[in-house]
């Protein structure tokens, strides 16, 4: 078998700039994950609500988060922006801008989803106790509502690690460019690199992805 | 009967075009068990009005003269009084057996966890489920979980319980547990509103039974066992006509 080209992982810093390139990755994922999350409770209670002017403004969003690239939304964000409105965004602050965007919607669908799927005969119940409302919401409702949703957004929070590698496009270095670069500048002396570099990139992805999924598999066990 | 424990006057209920309640009236006294049926529709949606789980278009409901209201700025204390079982028992699936029955004394009574702890445990004791204080709902078959959810409504110390149809959803062995515990409960002078169409036990229990059709009252009688015998009523009569093979 050929070299596998890992040699040039340990050439120099390689190693450490890929996990600096990861944990960019890991970076604008968290924060935006942590965004979304936040929005998303507000946005799936209120399409929960009695407004039908917030359900259908919410449902135009959600669809318009599904069918669009997340690539297109991010260009239009960070290079359409500068000329039109003359906004000077930084990378970092276009990536979470969309993908908080994107979580938001999908989140807020989760949370709507979650909520409707506990029966009426719950509300009542605690009603019936002579809990206040807000008290049915935050003794019976909510806790019934997050164990449902854990394991629903947690696969969301996977697919949006996933989908950061989108921002070597507008130019962040994350951690797939940092592989990019470092088998450009091997190209001569380790031709194999792109092999076993993306390879590690893969590896780290899984490593950080599947405890992420394992733990939803654990609560979804343990909360069934 | 100026003094009655409930008092449910003109009571309108209806679905959109479809009225289910029509100016009914029905008072009920302290001790007194009530039954509703056997037949006839309305029967649950009356138990849900008079603790105000549904909207009325008419009338009223009074517990101890006071105006039980869905918009009420005392609902809670209200509901406080009026314990309801439903037929789907309705535990909280994310609560152990023990944090189903606390939740509401601690929760709305503020009462002390210690002393709360002990009711319950007695509580549970009395229905033969102590060992399961720790267990979810889900671990339970549906007939200790209807006893949880008695001891769950007992425990608020209630003036009156409404139990709706709360042994139709069970497996008919298991129906026995739960009007066991029910028939202690009439024997140490709960009030209680029952929808039920356990006939036997409608005949063991009752101090009076109701009949409903078409929205209001079209048979009532101090005497269960007469009513069983010798309905007054042509409805009645083909309604229990219904229950012989």
């Amino acid at each position: 078998m050929r070299s596998l080209g890992l040699d040039v992982l340990w050439k120099g810093k390689n190693f450490v700039r890929l996990l600096g390139g990861l944990w960019v990755a890991v970076r604008i994922s968290l924060i935006s994950v942590a965004i979304s999350i936040a929005l998303g409770v507000v946005i799936g209670v209120l399409a929960t609500g009695r407004s039908r002017v917030f359900k259908a403004v919410f449902r135009v969003y959600l669809e318009i988060v599904r069918v669009m690239p997340q690539m297109v939304l991010l260009f239009v964000v960070y290079f359409g922006t500068t000329r039109v409105f003359g906004w000077d965004l930084s990378a970092e602050f276009s990536a979470i801008l969309v993908f908080s965007f994107w979580g938001a919607a999908e989140m807020g669908d989760l949370v709507r989803g979650a909520l409707i799927s506990i029966p009426r005969i719950q509300y009542e119940s605690a009603e019936a106790l002579g809990l206040s409302g807000g008290q049915v919401y935050r003794y019976v409702i909510l806790p019934q509502t997050v164990r449902r949703l854990i394991p629903l957004s947690i696969n969301l929070i996977t697919r949006m690690i996933k989908t950061t590698n989108l921002v070597m496009m507008i130019g962040m270095v994350e951690v797939l460019k940092v592989a990019q670069q470092i088998i450009e500048a091997n190209r001569q002396s380790s031709p194999n690199a792109a092999f076993g570099l993306f390879a590690v990139v893969l590896l780290l992805y899984f490593a950080i992805c599947w405890p992420i999924s394992r733990l939803a598999g654990y609560l979804e066990k343990r909360w069934a | 009967m100026g003094n009655a424990l409930l008092e449910i006057k003109g009571l309108k209920k209806a679905y959109g075009e479809h009225l289910v309640l029509d100016g009914l009236d029905l008072a009920v006294d302290r001790g007194e068990v009530v039954v509703i049926g056997p037949s006839g529709c309305g029967k649950s949606t009356l138990l849900r009005c008079v603790n105000a789980l549904e909207d009325i278009q008419g009338g009223e409901v009074r517990l101890n003269g006071e105006l039980v209201r869905r918009d009420g700025k005392n609902i809670s204390q209200m509901r406080q009084k009026i314990g309801m079982v439903f037929q789907s028992y309705d535990l909280f699936p994310h609560k152990t057996i023990l944090e189903n029955i606390l939740l509401a004394p601690l929760k709305v009574q503020k009462r002390p966890r210690p002393e709360a702890e002990g009711e319950a445990l007695e509580l549970l004791a009395r229905v033969g489920l102590a060992d399961r204080r720790d267990d979810y709902p889900r671990q339970l078959s549906g007939g200790q979980k209807q006893r949880v959810a008695i001891v769950r409504a007992l425990i608020m110390h209630p003036e009156i319980l409404l139990l709706d149809e709360i042994t139709a959803a069970l497996d008919p062995e298991m129906v026995h547990e739960v009007l066991q515990v029910v028939l202690g409960l009439a024997r140490s002078g709960s009030t209680m509103l029952i929808v039920t169409h356990e006939m036997a036990f409608a005949r063991a229990i009752a101090d009076r039974v109701v009949f409903l059709e078409d929205g209001h009252i079209v048979e009532e009688s101090r005497e269960p066992k007469a009513f069983f015998d010798r309905p007054a009523t042509e409805r009645a009569r083909q309604f229990l006509r219904t229950f012989e093979y």
